[in-house]
């Protein structure tokens, strides 16, 4: 009710509020109150587990406000010290593949929308036609191992995920904005192409560059898909997120090895080591996702427009 | 003739030679991780020997396909699939859109920016750390569900060996994570009406609801219908990442939650049954490359501009 009054205010003012509004509105805050709120529980319940010592949550279960607050399960990961070296590792690729890929991108957007480039089509639908068909699993796995040689290196998580048709779809609705009369205006300077990207082109696609350039990052900080493909025991390190799945997968093998019986061995993860490694994992995306957030939002909405 | 006013394709490659040079990384690269596998495809109709390679193995022609089609494993996997893609679509756009109109029509800044931050988190997070999220919720020992039925005296409840309930849980999940990202398009299509047609149904006399129903849905309409015409163009694609991390390899839960992405990762994963494995991709990729034909000979007929080629 407080919350419709406060709204009337707002507006009181404009015009006069029918029934059918303050129920909308005051539907509008409730449900999307509990949507919002449903979104961030199961997140402030894996905070609570990794807070909660073992013996608790085994004899009470998970709860959101631990009984008793212990730093347990996080002197276990730094100890067990796999995690840093993760983080290092995704920091790396992270930061390598961020960085060429976006290049390649810009590139290659700004190339495909150039008006006067003759090739222009055809590359367009070279590079879409991967999204209409693709050879599927099997084969692919088999030229990375087989043809490449890529089983167990990090250039298998490293270069697929450098670029897809939809960023460079998305850099070329961005280059569309920028007038054709710039190019020109470089061109009539005397300017070469590379040196109309980069002096004249590239400063303009500064918004482009963060969002694409957040988009790459985030696909390489989340990345497991292609470690799991990829890396078997036989590399050490591994990036964050499968050093997670592993995590998670290892306890829940030996669980079902021992099933029934009560286990003490120390070397089983437990369930808030498993939170407590989770929220290392994912720690620093939920801090600095906030004040990213924006340029997601226009990736988005530009990216709708077809290419 | 001719040649006087057009140049030839070696003048042209001259002339743009930067231009091609700037496209050429993203060429070689789509060559590589994307062309190359293509002729790889031939590994579904041989039966495959690691010794000899896929062009060295026994040409068995449709008989890997036979098989899929006889035990029906082809045809669960693709119901499966596509009844999961039915109700993520119809449901994830159907929310989507009611949480885009609702946040409309709120008028306190702060709520909207605080909630939509909160509703975008989910979308943020490694598919690894959903499958964690779901099962210290879910699992038998300690999840939360657990913790609450117990206090209140009832009985535990073990979904992770109860085939039945993830169809319903799975779709929950789906649009736990996505609806608030989904949202986006529609409050962006939203803000974009012309804010005279909003003002004129005011001064007419139209409530919300009215306004609601006669401004902002008809003009919604396009984006919807071509977006989810879209979509059905991915219908027999999988969302791997979802099904792979909450599920898994519990082999209890197959019968309801197996989709064509998780059977062709474990048939060449586990079981390195790679011809297996590549005759249900080809089956996929062919099936969703006519689709995707069809979707857009459709959105081409119905809205020209909106059509991808």
């Amino acid at each position: 009710m407080a919350k419709t009054n406060n709204v009337m205010i707002e507006q009181g003012t404009k015009m006069k509020l029918g029934v059918s509004d303050k129920i909308i509105r005051s539907l509008g805050y409730v449900l999307l109150s509990v949507y919002a709120l449903a979104c961030i529980f199961p997140f402030l319940l894996i905070v609570g587990t990794s807070f909660t010592s073992e013996t608790v949550i085994r004899a009470e279960g998970v709860k959101l406000i631990p009984k008793e607050f212990t730093l347990q399960a996080y002197q276990m990961v730094v100890k067990g010290g796999g995690i840093w070296k993760a983080y290092l590792l995704t920091m790396i690729l992270t930061a390598i593949g961020t960085f060429l890929g976006l290049g390649i991108i810009a590139m290659t957007g700004y190339a495909l929308q150039r008006k006067d480039f003759p090739f222009r089509n055809v590359i367009s639908f070279y590079i879409y036609f991967t999204t209409l068909f693709s050879a599927g699993l099997a084969p692919y796995y088999l030229l990375m191992t087989q043809t490449y040689h890529l089983k167990d290196s990090y250039l298998a998580v490293l270069l697929p995920l450098l670029m897809s048709p939809w960023l460079i779809i998305l850099m070329k609705n961005y280059v569309r904005a920028i007038p054709h009369e710039i190019t020109e205006s470089g061109k009539i300077d005397g300017a070469g192409d590379m040196r109309i990207f980069t002096s004249l082109i590239l400063p303009m696609l500064k918004p482009a560059l963060a969002t694409i350039g957040l988009f790459l990052a985030m696909g390489y900080w989340n990345e497991w898909y292609q470690s799991s493909l990829f890396l078997s025991s036989k590399v050490d390190v591994k990036p964050l997120q499968y050093t997670l799945y592993e995590v998670v997968n290892k306890m829940d093998a030996l669980k079902n090895s021992v099933a029934g019986q009560y286990v003490t061995m120390a070397d089983i993860p437990t369930e808030s080591v498993k939170m407590a490694n989770a929220i290392l994992a994912t720690g620093p995306i939920i801090f600095l996702y906030p004040f990213v957030q924006k340029y997601f939002i226009s990736g988005i909405t530009v990216g709708a427009v077809k290419g | 003739m001719k040649r006087s006013k057009k140049m030839t394709l070696i003048q042209k490659v001259i002339k743009y030679k930067v231009l091609l040079l700037m496209c050429l990384p993203a060429i070689v690269f789509f060559f590589a991780f994307s062309y190359m596998p293509l002729p790889g495809i031939y590994v579904a109709f041989v039966k495959f020997n690691y010794g000899s390679g896929i062009f060295g193995s026994k040409f068995i022609g449709l008989k890997n396909f036979e098989f899929l089609f006889t035990s029906g494993k082809l045809f669960t996997l693709t119901r499966n699939t596509i009844l999961y893609n039915v109700a993520f679509i119809l449901l994830g756009n159907f929310f989507a859109v009611a949480v885009a109109i609702l946040l409309n029509e709120l008028r306190s800044k702060r709520f909207k920016k605080v909630s939509q931050t909160m509703m975008f988190l989910p979308y943020f997070i490694s598919q690894v750390l959903v499958g964690i999220l779901v099962y210290n919720i879910l699992n038998y020992d300690s999840g939360f569900v657990n913790t609450v039925l117990t206090s209140l005296g009832l009985e535990r409840w073990q979904p992770y060996s109860l085939a039945n309930v993830w169809p319903p849980l799975l779709v929950l999940i789906y649009l736990w994570q996505q609806t608030g990202y989904n949202s986006i398009v529609y409050f962006a299509a939203i803000m974009g009406i012309d804010a005279e047609t909003i003002e004129a149904a005011r001064v007419d006399g139209a409530n919300a609801f009215q306004k609601i129903l006669y401004v902002i849905l008809p003009s919604l309409k396009q984006t919807i219908v071509i977006l989810l015409l879209f979509s059905l163009g991915g219908i027999v694609k999988g969302n791997f990442g979802l099904f792979y991390n909450i599920i898994g390899t519990n082999s209890l839960l197959y019968s309801t939650t197996d989709i064509i992405e998780t059977f062709v990762y474990r048939a060449t994963m586990s079981d390195f049954n790679f011809s297996t494995a590549s005759a249900v991709g080809l089956y996929q990729s062919v099936i969703g490359f006519v689709i995707v034909m069809t979707v857009n000979f459709i959105v081409k007929k119905l809205e020209p501009d909106y059509s991808l080629f």
